[in-house]
């Protein structure tokens, strides 16, 4: 019974494929023409978790920004493999600056958004403005933080956290944009910021319609955007979200007709529904069904590197961890390859620096003896630095998979340092973040870091800079912010990396944190697709993907 | 009857007002800002923050937070989540989903659960009355999520016998998720029914009616049965609220957006408003399962009268 059912199912969803295949063909002959290249059609689907929002200047979090990375076409983009800025694809065609603070962006002509409206400056700086805009509380606020203005638009508020509320901005647009003509925008920034270009790649940049203004809420459901696919319907919230080949594109146009991104809640779930064939590509296989993978999906299974960045932070305002070279033994005294080998299935790479490698001018190992196992080198040095008496602590968030590692932590410090009392404090995420900004953590911690643009600039002065804005563990060397300043007022991209290199340097030899691990991403998909290609940022590139007729 | 009805649905009020005042204190409890959480291991403006905990009501004490929550409530506005979404959205969405979900599990256990019972107790010490046992045994020592992955394994996968996740085909995409969240209260139903009905087939009243000549159907079927279904009834109802409660766990293997996996995923957001609409509507469906069951009573039992 239940056998012949699945047939009618099967018998139904071909004819309807067959049905769709045949209307996206009708529609190629029209508009495909001129295009020297034949399109594939077909459409397939994409793993994907439900987003949090799906207005670029409000998604921080991968799950909106795979979404939005089809829906959009950001002003710059990377090469997949080096991360090399690139103009080939993008809506702007030159960012410039004399002085590294007032830049000047021009855009390529043609480009439209979904419902025809034009790309021009006028939407860049009304997105802009709205990311800025405190009242919106947006997610992404905090990038305009260098643009000239943005103070206006964030008041203080004037009892911190009480029940007062900070007063209403007196203007909603940012002193630093300036729309000069259709085409150019000029912006100018708070301080010299050499990586500028870098940084307006990512989501929290993308452009916005009229159409937004109308009705933000609305706008959510459905947005409209200037990239190579348009929502096809409504974002139908926790089941999926279908989007079509936008047909006016300017730029290459995408090889699928169309794709539907199915939401779930489990990962587990999902890669069951890649072996059963009824998903085709997944970027986020479970850590623990990653052999099984391996060799179920052989040629189509796909590992690159990722951005992804664990560390252990020390609090280095308990005197305990004043002292360098006890946080060097500390390091030393893990061996991070057997951790990611028994804990991780190998997925990992072990960390010999703190900015990943797969920003532009990573290096291959500036951390060098200080991040290698080396028992008798790390007993030494913590003998030099006085010794461990009484307990310690590790800290880190409970539910996200860090009990086990952070337990093969503690047992080599064990066993290689001789610090006998290790104990855990393991929390929910809200208030372990909360103790962690109190500073009310007396261990080392557990944080992760992903960057926004491949920078090595987005890897050091949010998180080691003298009050940076995730700079958990109070380190502060003015030699570091005196060099990441110098980097970001250096001549070019490329100018700055030297100082960032040197900034690096001083930072690992200070070791404020252990640097642990970086991530790797893990996809796989189905026959029936091809060309699947995971940038550094770890997004499909979905418009790049053919569909196997 | 009616009075009987109309006072009990008079008790609501205060249970109304207990229980959310009693959810929305509990995760008020929980310690954390869950502002702070939104953002992760990422940055979040001050101005964000000072925003949105303005917007909830976040830096106000539990009392005026929750007298802020009831207004809003009685006005119709069940306030939104920490993405802004609506409550009311969210529930109008996920509660078809999980309403249908219990249904085709309430099925199952009704027809399943009903049916083996019955014959095990009209066959009693023969071949399928041990079966049933083995099988009812087997079934409530496995824990749901094994159940759940197994035949997700077994017969979506490896067969391709029922869609493996979502719901994308209709009540077809329910049957294999159903089972599984009946399965265990199958169990219970069917050694309940046994018990209950072979307890009941020695009674004098059964040998009367089958003395007088009445037909074996006839006298399982209005007399025995009957007697037989109150505490059946009695443990459905009760389970038709657990259902729906309940599958957080099924709903999560099965990717089905139902209310189970948003109270999860809500109480780990400290998304107080979500979290008491929803858990408030489920206690309306223990208070209201409860109700039926107490009128059924009078109907199975001509002996028991409201007044």
């Amino acid at each position: 019974m239940a056998r012949q059912r699945t047939r009618t199912w099967i018998a139904i969803t071909a004819g309807a494929a067959l049905a769709l295949s045949a209307c996206g063909g009708s529609q190629d002959e029209g508009t495909d023409s001129a295009e020297g290249e034949a399109e594939n059609g077909g459409s397939f689907s994409m793993y994907v978790c439900e987003p949090e929002h799906l207005v670029p200047q409000n998604t921080n979090e991968t799950c909106g920004g795979e979404v939005l990375g089809a829906l959009f076409t950001p002003l710059v983009n990377f090469t997949p493999d080096t991360s090399e800025l690139t103009y080939d694809g993008a809506i702007a065609e030159s960012i410039q600056s004399e002085d590294q603070k007032v830049w000047t962006i021009k855009l390529k002509e043609g480009y439209t958004f979904h419902n025809g409206e034009p790309v021009d400056a006028q939407s860049y700086a009304r997105a802009w403005n709205a990311g800025a805009y405190g009242p919106n509380a947006y997610g992404n606020n905090y990038f305009f933080a260098n643009i000239e203005g943005y103070d206006a638009l964030n008041p203080k508020d004037p009892d911190g956290d009480g029940p007062q509320k900070p007063a209403a901005p007196g203007t909603k647009e940012l002193s630093g944009l300036e729309v000069v003509d259709d085409l150019t925008l000029r912006v100018t920034l708070t301080d010299p910021f050499s990586q500028f270009p870098l940084t307006v790649g990512y989501t929290a940049f993308f452009p916005l319609p009229k159409a937004y203004e109308d009705d933000p809420k609305a706008y959510q459901e459905s947005p409209i955007g200037n990239g190579p696919f348009k929502m096809d319907g409504q974002w139908q919230h926790d089941q999926q979200i279908k989007v079509t080949r936008y047909e006016d594109y300017q730029g290459d146009k995408a090889k699928a007709d169309a794709v539907t991104f199915k939401i779930y809640s489990n990962v587990n779930t999902a890669y069951n529904d890649l072996l059963g064939g009824n998903l085709d590509i997944m970027d986020s296989l479970p850590p623990e069904r990653l052999s099984e993978a391996r060799s179920q999906f052989g040629e189509r299974f796909l590992e690159r590197p990722s951005s992804s960045f664990t560390y252990v932070g020390f609090p280095l305002y308990d005197p305990k961890f004043k002292d360098a070279r006890l946080r060097q033994a500390f390091s030393m005294a893990i061996d991070r390859q057997a951790i990611i080998d028994a804990v991780f299935n190998g997925s990992f790479q072990p960390a010999k620096s703190v900015v990943s490698p797969v920003v532009t001018g990573a290096r291959e190992d500036p951390c060098g003896e200080a991040c290698t196992y080396d028992p008798a080198k790390a007993k030494q040095l913590l003998e030099e630095a006085g010794g461990w008496t009484g307990p310690l602590t590790l800290w880190f968030n409970s539910g996200a998979g860090h009990e086990k590692w952070m337990e093969a932590v503690s047992n080599q410090l064990r066993t290689n340092l001789g610090i006998t009392d290790v104990q855990f404090k393991s929390l929910a995420f809200a208030e372990y973040l909360g103790l962690l900004d109190a500073e009310e953590v007396t261990g080392p911690f557990r944080l992760g870091w992903v960057m926004d643009y491949p920078s090595p600039q987005n890897y050091l002065e949010p998180i080691h800079s003298t009050g940076g804005s995730s700079n958990n563990t109070t380190y502060s060397n003015p030699t570091v912010d005196k060099l990441i300043a110098e980097g970001n007022a250096a001549e070019s991209v490329e100018a700055g990396i030297d100082a960032y290199h040197r900034a690096e340097d001083q930072i690992l030899e200070d070791m404020p944190i252990i640097p642990m691990w970086f991530g790797k991403v893990q996809a796989g998909h189905s026959d029936r697709v091809d060309d699947v290609v995971i940038d550094a940022f770890t997004r499909v590139r979905l418009e790049d993907v053919t569909v196997q007729q | 009857m009616g009075r009987y009805t109309a006072r009990r649905l008079l008790q609501l009020m205060p249970v109304f007002i207990g229980t959310t005042f009693l959810i929305f204190a509990l995760v008020f409890a929980i310690p954390g800002d869950p502002i702070r959480a939104l953002a992760g291991d990422r940055p979040i403006s001050p101005s964000t923050v000072a925003t949105l905990r303005d917007e909830y009501n976040l830096d106000d004490p539990l009392v005026i937070q929750y007298a802020k929550y009831m207004v809003g409530l009685v006005q119709g506005d069940f306030g939104k989540d920490y993405n802004g979404r609506e409550v009311t959205d969210i529930m109008a969405q996920r509660f078809p989903v999980t309403i249908r979900l219990a249904v085709v599990a309430f099925l199952f256990e009704i027809a399943i659960g009903l049916v083996a019972g019955v014959v095990a107790a009209l066959r009693r010490r023969s071949y399928l009355d041990t079966l049933v046992l083995v099988t009812t045994t087997a079934i409530v020592s496995v824990p749901t999520f094994v159940l759940g992955f197994s035949l997700q394994l077994l017969l979506g996968v490896k067969l391709s016998w029922f869609p493996i996740a979502g719901i994308s085909q209709g009540w077809y995409s329910y049957l294999l998720p159903g089972f599984v969240l009946g399965a265990l209260s199958l169990a219970y139903v069917a050694r309940l029914t046994r018990t209950s009905l072979v307890e009941n087939l020695r009674s004098d009243y059964v040998r009367t009616a089958t003395a007088k000549g009445l037909s074996r159907r006839r006298v399982v079927g209005r007399h025995a049965l009957r007697n037989s279904l109150i505490p059946v009834v009695t443990y459905l109802g009760i389970d038709l609220g657990a259902l729906m409660g309940g599958a957080i766990v099924t709903e999560g293997i099965f990717n089905l957006p139902g209310i189970g996996q948003q109270v999860f995923l809500s109480v780990r957001a400290q998304e107080g408003p979500v979290v008491v609409g929803i858990v408030t509507a489920l206690v309306l469906v223990f208070i209201f399962a409860n109700l039926a069951v107490d009128l059924l009573y009078g109907v199975l039992d001509p002996r028991i009268r409201y007044e």
